[in-house]
């Protein structure tokens, strides 16, 4: 019960922050729609040796893709504004009042998958323009599988702050782990043959966003019972609470 | 006792190159303080007023020593000392666009305190910290004072056993500070423990019921302030003098209405039984030896005297 109190705490504030700078928002969209306007054009000539003849057939291959993107990249830095609290003595005055350490976290990553949602709302009603359709209950269950990665990236992100407590060691940090893993996932084009030589196909099976996107992709393909969703779902919801744990365990150590 | 302090200890390690540089900030702190005192941690910059503060608010363990705090044990109930103290950081702590008044919501909420109950204590709060007049203003369009006051009200909304205040009057203008003297007693007053930390000697010496001295993380004195001072007897004879501050000093020092002396930057600092007989004849003396007199002032000890007195330093300069 305590948990559940202090975590809408704590979710009411950071709401109310983002509510107050709505901007961030929209930037964080920004590059997913240059995605869709600008490389998404390419996709249905190059997407041929798939099978792909359509313009919807490619969009439901590239969409899913690039909500993971936006999914992974505004989790992983969200800690930059965590950095800003630390300065700012408030995690520090949060931290000698009895509220509970988890739901520290927990309101803040909680915000963010919901801020994630909001904005993959909106990217996929742009694609929907573009000629992108989907069922709407698999949609729905896609973007369930964004929000849990959103709630890991964004925890991993808060404890990796707590741990380096600089911009300038973290912004490259994140940078430089985020790339493999977006090169690695098939957000772009699919990790698939005849497409990926057969050790890359090895490679990307350690990462457990090519899981996800390979389950999202079936999700807005309509192949609900294929078995990459539950396999994804599974995947993100175990990482996801690990994650959590692991960051909340760092909010409850004593820390510099 | 509501606070009490056995060898408390903590060094901070940092690397610098290939060697690992140990800073001792507190170095084997023992204290003990009764329910409802004021009680002031006076002492220069890096003495280690605020990391002996972070270790009693539950922020950082030590590395050796024990603490208990309204009868609980801080390294083994962390969580319980929390639930009975407020701390209020040296660097501030509000959120740049949110108001007052929110914050102060959510703090008593934090503490578990019901909704309609932290509006209440919100709206007393503003008016006794004197906030009310931009309550509803976002806390980045406020002044280095109101944010202060801002951070002392969050500090204490849910009114706890102890305050922690880490230089809650630095940066305040002097009626500001005036102000939040009276609200620090106001708080005794109304039965709680506050800790404060200062370098302010007039501070320490106004508002603290019991002082301790500490520098390099040692305390080197600790009494009620009329105690400290009465340890330097007698008065205090600073001369100002134009250059030969040495020759002056072997002069004066075997003069018997002198009792010790010290050389301060500029300055002679002479410890007398009585300033009012000890100005003729010290006059007479530099005089008689065609040294330039620049000034000269009596006062009666200070803190900062009985800082000189154990530290050789001045808090002034340390
Ligand atoms: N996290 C840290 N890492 C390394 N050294 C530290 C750390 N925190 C404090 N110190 C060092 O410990 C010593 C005591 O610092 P502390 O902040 O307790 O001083 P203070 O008495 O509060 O000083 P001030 O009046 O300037 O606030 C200083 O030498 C400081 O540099
Ligand atoms: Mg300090």
């Amino acid at each position: 019960m305590k948990l559940i109190h202090d975590t809408w705490l704590i979710f009411q504030r950071q709401a109310l922050l983002q509510v107050r700078e709505p901007a961030w928002v929209f930037i964080g969209i920004f590059q997913p729609v240059l995605y869709l306007l600008l490389f998404a054009p390419l996709l249905r000539p190059a997407l041929a040796p798939l099978g792909v003849t359509t313009e919807a057939e490619a969009y439901r291959i590239f969409v899913p893709g690039l909500l993971v993107l936006l999914a992974i990249f505004g989790g992983l830095f969200k800690g930059f504004g965590l950095i800003a609290e630390l300065r700012a003595g408030i995690i520090e005055r949060s931290r000698v009042t009895p509220i509970s350490r988890l739901a520290l976290l927990l309101g803040r990553s909680l915000r963010d998958a919901i801020v994630l949602v909001a904005q993959a709302g909106i990217v996929t009603m742009l694609a929907v323009c573009f000629g992108f359709t989907a069922h709407l209950g698999h949609i729905l269950l896609a973007f369930l599988m964004l929000a849990l990665i959103a709630l890991m990236t964004s925890s991993i992100s808060y404890g990796v702050a707590l741990k380096v407590r600089n911009e300038d060691t973290f912004a490259p940090l994140m940078n430089t782990t985020s790339l493999p893993l977006f090169l690695l996932s098939g957000i772009m084009l699919p990790i698939t043959e005849p497409f990926a030589p057969e050790w890359l196909i090895a490679v990307a099976r350690f990462n457990p966003f090519y899981w996800t996107v390979e389950g999202t992709r079936a999700l807005f393909a309509g192949n609900i019972a294929d078995s990459s969703v539950w396999q994804g779902l599974l995947i993100t919801l175990v990482l996801a609470t690990a994650a959590i744990f692991w960051s909340a365990r760092s909010f409850a150590r004593s820390v510099r | 006792m509501i606070i009490e302090t056995k060898n408390l200890r903590k060094s901070f390690h940092s690397r610098q190159g290939r060697k690992i540089k140990t800073v001792e900030a507190v170095c084997g702190v023992d204290m003990a303080i009764a329910e409802g005192e004021i009680f002031g941690f006076l002492g220069p910059n890096g003495a280690g007023k605020t990391t002996t503060l972070r270790i009693l608010a539950t922020l950082i363990e030590p590395d050796e020593g024990m603490a208990t705090i309204a009868g609980v044990d801080l390294r083994r109930e962390p969580g319980e000392v929390r639930r009975r103290i407020g701390y209020v950081a040296q660097g501030g702590s509000t959120w740049d666009e949110v108001s007052a008044r929110e914050e102060l919501i959510l703090q008593a909420r934090m503490y578990g305190i019901s909704k309609t109950e932290a509006n209440k204590r919100a709206d007393r709060a503003l008016e006794v910290f004197q906030l009310t007049e931009f309550a509803d203003r976002k806390c980045k369009t406020y002044s280095g004072g109101q944010r202060r006051r801002v951070d002392v009200a969050l500090g204490v909304i849910h009114e706890p056993r102890v305050a922690f205040l880490d230089e809650p009057t630095t940066g305040l203008d002097p009626q500001s500070r005036a102000h939040m003297w009276e609200e620090i007693r106001r708080l005794r007053h109304e039965g709680m423990t506050v800790f404060i930390t200062t370098h302010y000697m007039d501070e320490a010496d106004a508002l603290c019921d019991r002082v301790a001295i500490i520098d390099n993380g040692e305390i080197v004195a600790e009494g009620t302030p009329a105690a400290l001072k009465r340890q330097i007897s007698g008065e205090v004879v600073t001369v100002g003098l134009d250059g030969e501050i040495s020759t002056a000093s072997e002069m004066l020092e075997t003069k018997p209405y002198v009792r010790k002396l010290e050389i301060c930057e500029e300055n002679l600092r002479l410890y007398v039984e009585e300033g009012a007989t000890a100005v003729p004849q010290i006059m007479r003396t530099l005089e008689g030896a065609h040294l330039m007199l620049k000034s000269i002032t009596i006062h009666r000890p200070s803190l900062d005297d009985v800082f000189l007195a154990k530290t050789g330093r001045s808090l002034r300069e340390a």
